[in-house]
C-alpha cells in the first residue's frame, strides 16, 4: 500500500464525512442506515481507488459511489416481491405548484418582499422535513439532481428509467416540496403576522 | 435598452431546465440575456436558485462521532 495514497484517502474522507452522511441521511431517512451506507461507500471507494482518474474529482467520485450503492440496493428491493414498497409514481407532471407565485400575490407585495422573508427564515430542519416527506422515487430524483448535481441523463441511466420520467418526477417532487414549504410558511408564520393571517386563505 | 428576443412566458417555460443546466447553448444564452434585463423573471430565477441552494445544503449534516470513529477505524485497516 502506498502511504501517500492512504493519507490522501483518509484526509479526503474525513473532510467529506458530513457531506456523505447528509446525503446518505436524505436518501435513507434513517441515521443507522445512513451510517452503514457511508461505511459501505468508503469501503467500496478504497477497493476501486485505482479507477479514480483525476484526484481532483475525488469528492464527486465518492459521492457517486455512495449514491449508486443506495440506488442499486433500492432498485433491488423494489424488484423483490417480499418487500412492501411505495407504489411507482405516475409519469405525468402532476399538479404544478409554485411557492414564488404564492408569495407574489398582490396583497403580500404591499409591504414587503415576501419571498425574501420566507427564504431567509426557512431553517435547515424545515427543508429536511419537507424533503423526507417526499415519496422515495421523488426524493431520490431531487437528491440526484439538486443535491448531487446529476444531469437528467445521468439520473435516468442510474435509475434505469427514461429521461422524461426523471423530468416528470422532478417536477412533481419540486411541486410537492414547495407546497409543503408554503404550508409551513403559513403554519409557522414565517410571513409577518398580518400577512400570515391573509395568506391562510390563499 | 436592447429589445428582448424571448418573452417572459418563454423564459418561464424553460426556467426549470435552464436552472438544471439542461437547455441548449442558444436557449441558455437567450434566457441569460432576458434575466439581465427583466427584473420580474430575474427575481423568480433567483428565488428558485436560493431554494435549490437550501435543498443542496440539506445534503450535508454533521456526522455523529460514532460514525467518524467507525470510518477512521475502517480506513486505518485498509
Amino acid at each position: 500500500m502506498e502511504v501517500g495514497l492512504h493519507d490522501f484517502f483518509a484526509e479526503r474522507v474525513a473532510r467529506l464525512t458530513d457531506r456523505l452522511y447528509g446525503t446518505a441521511l436524505r436518501l435513507t431517512r434513517n441515521s443507522d442506515d445512513a451510517e452503514d451506507l457511508v461505511a459501505e461507500a468508503v469501503a467500496k471507494a478504497w477497493a476501486k481507488l485505482d479507477e479514480l482518474g483525476d484526484p481532483q474529482s475525488f469528492d464527486a467520485w465518492i459521492q457517486r459511489i455512495l449514491t449508486n450503492t443506495f440506488v442499486s440496493d433500492w432498485r433491488h428491493r423494489r424488484a423483490s416481491p417480499e418487500v412492501a414498497m411505495e407504489p411507482e409514481p405516475e409519469d405525468d407532471e402532476g399538479e404544478p405548484f409554485s411557492l414564488f407565485e404564492k408569495l407574489h400575490q398582490p396583497f403580500l407585495l404591499w409591504w414587503t418582499t415576501p419571498e425574501e422573508e420566507v427564504i431567509s427564515k426557512l431553517l435547515r430542519e424545515d427543508m429536511e422535513r419537507a424533503l423526507d416527506a417526499l415519496p422515495d422515487a421523488f426524493r431520490i430524483a431531487i437528491v440526484l439532481v439538486d443535491v448531487q448535481g446529476y444531469s437528467y441523463g445521468e439520473a435516468a441511466k442510474l435509475l434505469q428509467i427514461p429521461i422524461g420520467t426523471v423530468r416528470s418526477r422532478l417536477a412533481r417532487a419540486r411541486a410537492q416540496l414547495q407546497r409543503a414549504l408554503w404550508q409551513h410558511a403559513k403554519d409557522a408564520r414565517l410571513l409577518n403576522r398580518h400577512l400570515s393571517a391573509k395568506a391562510q386563505n390563499a | 435598452m436592447p429589445k428582448l428576443t424571448v418573452s417572459c412566458e418563454e423564459v418561464l417555460k424553460h426556467l426549470v431546465a435552464y436552472l438544471d443546466r439542461e437547455t441548449d447553448a442558444h436557449t441558455t444564452a437567450e434566457i441569460q440575456r432576458h434575466l439581465e434585463e427583466c427584473r420580474g423573471c430575474f427575481s423568480r430565477a433567483e428565488f428558485e436558485r436560493r431554494l435549490r441552494a437550501q435543498v443542496r445544503a440539506a445534503g450535508s449534516r454533521p456526522a455523529p462521532e460514532r460514525l467518524r470513529a467507525r470510518i477512521k477505524k475502517l480506513v486505518e485497516e485498509f
